[in-house]
């Protein structure tokens, strides 16, 4: 038997569960960098001003929550929704500058190795080996320890650190690429490595790079969190999800609520970034998940 | 097998080298290590002091030289902080932290495997898109988040296990649990692909034309091909998981050596880290060789090659 | 005595596409019964069909569906798993995949005996170098312990048909077995099944599309066209009087040396099998049939032309030869 027929149900119902997938994967990215672009229009108050007479008020569906704080304050008496609002903006900046980074380096590299081949390619290769046995987290927080903590920093050094799978991708597409036959002709039509590069091979591993970027982002966010939350993110009093999970800590036991907040946005984030990921791959039909 | 291994060495000692100028440069970055030790209020003496004392007035290609040749014999010099050898501290916390490891990543399999065969043999169907679900959830979740609620829910509120520390095993429950969500989602997708893939292939359709039961065909002809990948895999993904395992090891104050690393960044403790560093570098670089030779003894196709 | 495998009106559908179409033929013990057609008509649907491989979605109704007399049709899936393999054997087109890659041959095919007759392994094995020997394998103790990637393609379907015999079966199903082989071990692999068959008695169903591979070695052929047998009659007779303008036109794609003259072009069929959508009726071949005429859209007669030759037409007689 050469064709396997499949049942036309199955392939429908699948296709609508992605279809709500995707949707619900775009609103998410598309709610939260809304909310990180508007932040100064949409938060209530300014999320640097203090009040210490009224700290870790509960959200106002809970008992003590008053609907001037409608998601409460923190430890600190800060209106948690502000906060909440402005900690879009960090992580979304973090994880967009992050993948730009990174992207571009990996990218760099990967099209290096894969249209040259040889001994650019072993270079490549092996330098996609050594970043690979760098731990992340430690080498990222090392580095915060070593230069002190800033906003920039972060995003250097996870751009740094999360071009690997940018390089992987690139090398094999550009290899797959530079062997097509209007590649070829391109090439043998005289027009140089460069202007091969910029006009067939770029353009035709976009799609397959945007799918890396999203993966990627997912991941810059969540470590920005973590880095954050350890203390060696980005720096007080700024409004980093991470951190605020961090300061509220304390209070867990007491009030739960002040880490299912900032967690459960982190976490909703994360989730739609993949989703979209996920949307964008099976849109390509490429399968890059490892 | 030998000529496999003739082959993977040379890089792997390469890389093994690189790694280990990465991370003495790492402690360079700051430009001045002297400054960084003595920390914000020394005096000018202080540091010049801190300077001789540890060798850092030398060229800098010198103390490059001399900190590769001690590394190489597995000798990471004294911590400022613990006053002890710092390959002493590590050899102390490290069996923390491969039990941590090794217990999230038994954890991970147990779940990811049989779901992932689960989702396989019912392909397209809500089970299969349960199990792809807990895979997107498990990818969205913050490890150091999760361990929070679970300390305030498993911790507190049920009292069914201590919330932090490193006395006893149940002090390691939590934090395996935690850390094997990092390993669960592309354990279980590559699960659930290869299992597609075997269960599409024509050796299973014999398999049936032979009459085998249905757990032989599952299992004995679809998972034992299936499994190749993921064991595999699994072998460098404990290699992620021992270096991640820093956020979950401070997190829940297990003693480990993440937690050593946080402990000596936050106290200015730099021979520590560039040897923590280096460590799970190399355990990593090991993990894959290991998952290379995993591959080899597993498929038989390449065992001859 | 009842045929060993006797099938009538089986249909097979996956989703909207109808695979099989009605179709009947028989298997008698020590027959071989050839079914033969263009890729995409059915055949290998039809076997899987009998075996109760069919891919998921695949569905099966029969009028009459019965093996060594006992009905299988609503046989579910443990009582068909105790026969196939045991009492029918299935061989396929892919020998370089039909192997599992992970298992050495020896454990492939004591996998079988263990399984239906719980014998012993030291017996297994024995059996297993028996039949390896009978199918023209030397020194078959060194290829037990070997995995299918060390074996060539011919190899590997001798295991295939070594290992399809380990129970004895009664009938052997065949789907295109050396298709994908050379043309020299192609014919080694069919004096083979002719020889197996002769001293065991096995019935065997071999499908093909290779008219020359009928020829040397059917009983019968049954010849299929978009889901339908269109021609189905002793072999000796489809060749010497073919009548279904389909079963013509099959031969004539076929060079025989004297019959076909130098510069005169081999025959060809234009078009491709196509596509039945359910509630279809009438004759699939009449779009690329020349003697179509208003009649082959409605429901045709399936009648005798010939001793045991029946045909699914609306031409009387069939093609005049």
């Amino acid at each position: 038997m050469s064709t396997v027929l499949q049942p036309a149900g199955a392939g429908n119902r699948r296709r609508i569960w992605r279809n709500a997938g995707t949707i619900l994967g775009a609103g998410i990215v598309g709610f939260i960098t809304f909310v990180a672009i508007f932040a100064p229009w949409l938060a209530p108050y300014d999320p640097f001003t203090i009040d210490l007479g009224r700290r870790v008020i509960p959200p106002m569906w809970m008992e003590g929550g008053t609907p001037a704080n409608i998601l409460g304050t923190d430890q600190l008496g800060r209106d948690y929704l502000s906060r909440l609002i402005y900690g879009a903006r960090v992580s979304m900046i973090i994880g967009v500058a992050t993948i730009i980074t990174s992207g571009i380096i990996g990218t760099f590299l990967g099209v290096m190795g894969g249209f040259y081949g040889g001994r650019v390619d072993d270079a490549v290769m092996f330098a996609i080996t050594a970043r690979l046995s760098i731990p992340v987290v430690l080498v990222a927080l090392a580095v915060a320890g070593l230069l002190g903590t800033s906003f920039t920093l972060v995003i250097l050094v996870l751009g740094l650190l999360l071009w690997d799978r940018f390089a992987v991708v690139a090398r094999s597409t550009t290899m797959q690429i530079r062997n097509l036959d209007y590649v070829a002709a391109a090439r043998c039509a005289g027009c140089s490595p460069m202007t091969v590069l910029l006009k067939e091979v770029l353009p035709n591993i976009a799609t397959h790079l945007a799918v890396v970027a999203t993966l990627e982002m997912a991941l810059a966010i969540l470590l920005e969190a973590a880095l954050s939350f350890l203390g060696l993110g980005v720096p007080p009093p700024l409004p980093s999800w991470g951190l605020m999970i961090s300061e509220a800590k304390e209070y867990m036991f007491f009030s739960p609520w002040v880490i299912m907040i900032p967690g459960i946005a982190l976490f909703i984030l994360v989730l739609g970034v993949n989703l979209l990921g996920d949307a964008l791959r099976d849109m390509l039909g490429t399968d890059l998940s490892r | 097998m030998l000529h496999f291994l003739r082959r993977r060495l040379p890089v792997a000692i390469r890389v093994a080298l690189t790694v280990l100028t990465l991370s003495f440069l790492l402690t360079r970055l700051s430009g001045d290590l002297a400054i960084s030790i003595a920390g914000p209020n020394a005096s000018q003496e202080d540091i010049e002091l801190i300077r001789s004392a540890y060798g850092l007035d030398r060229p800098l290609w010198v103390q490059y030289f001399d900190w590769l040749w001690r590394a190489l014999q597995g000798d990471f010099g004294d911590s400022y902080f613990f006053k002890t050898r710092v390959a002493r501290l590590i050899m102390e916390r490290m069996p923390i932290t491969m039990t941590l490891g090794l217990c999230g990543l038994f954890i991970a399999l147990c779940v990811a495997l049989p779901l992932g065969i689960l989702a396989a043999v019912r392909e397209n169907t809500w089970v299969d898109r349960s199990v792809l679900m807990v895979a997107l959830i498990g990818q969205a979740m913050p490890s150091f988040w999760l361990g929070l609620i679970l300390m305030v829910v498993l911790g507190l509120n049920l009292g069914w296990l201590p919330i932090s520390g490193t006395g006893s095993w149940e002090h390691y429950v939590m934090p395996s649990i935690v850390l094997s969500f990092s390993a669960i989602p592309s354990l279980m997708r590559l699960t659930r692909s290869g299992m597609i893939e075997a269960l599409a292939s024509d050796y299973i359709r014999t398999a049936r034309a032979k009459g085998l039961s249905r757990l032989s065909i599952l299992v004995k002809h679809g998972f034992r091909n299936a499994a190749i990948p993921v064991v595999a895999i699994a072998a460098v993904q404990l290699g992620f998981m021992l270096g991640g395992s820093i956020v979950i090891e401070t997190v829940f104050a297990l003693h480990g050596v993440g937690y050593l690393a946080w402990e000596s960044i936050s106290k200015n403790d730099f021979p520590v880290v560039q040897a923590v560093v280096l460590v799970l570098a190399l355990i990593y670089i090991g993990l894959t060789l290991l998952s290379d030779l995993l591959n080899a003894v597993l498929d038989p196709r390449l065992r001859s090659a | 005595m009842s045929a060993l495998l006797d099938i009538e009106d089986l249909r097979v559908t996956f989703g909207g596409t109808a695979a099989v179409r009605g179709i009947s033929l028989t298997v008698e013990k020590g027959e071989t019964h050839c079914l033969v057609g263009e890729s995409g008509c059915g055949k290998s649907v039809t076997s899987l069909a009998v075996m109760g491989l069919l891919a998921k979605g695949g569905k099966r109704d029969a009028a009459r569906l019965s093996f060594a007399g006992d009905d299988i049709r609503d046989y579910n899936e443990a009582q068909m798993s105790r026969l196939r393999g045991d009492r029918m054997a299935m061989i396929f087109q892919e020998p370089m995949t039909s192997l599992n890659p992970a298992y050495t041959v020896g454990s492939q095919m004591t996998e079988v005996l263990r399984r239906h007759r719980g014998t012993p392994r030291a017996q297994a094995v024995d059996r297993a170098v028996e039949l390896l020997t009978r199918v023209g394998i030397t020194a078959p103790g060194l290829r037990l312990g070997q995995f299918p990637h060390q074996l060539s393609g011919g190899l590997r379907q001798r295991v295939m048909i070594a290992m399809a015999l380990m129970c004895d079966p009664e009938l052997l199903i065949a789907d295109e077995p050396t298709t994908a082989l050379d043309v020299t071990v192609q014919a080694q692999i069919l004096r083979l099944l002719a020889e197996l068959q002769k001293d065991l008695g096995l019935g065997i169903l071999l499908i093909t599309h290779d008219l020359g591979i009928v020829a040397r070695v059917a009983d019968r052929v049954s010849v299929m066209y978009a889901g339908e047998v269109v021609e189905s009659a002793p072999t000796a007779e489809l060749f010497r009087a073919p009548r279904h303008p389909y079963t013509r036109g099959l031969l004539s794609c076929v060079p025989v040396p004297g019959k076909v003259k130098r510069d005169e072009p081999l025959g060809s069929i234009p078009g491709v099998v196509p596509r039945i959508p359910p509630g279809f009726t009438g004759c699939a071949f009449r779009d690329r049939c020349s003697f179509a005429e208003a009649a082959c859209a409605g429901t045709l007669p399936r009648r005798n032309v010939g001793p045991a030759h029946e045909m699914l037409c609306v031409l009387p007689e069939g093609v005049p030869a």
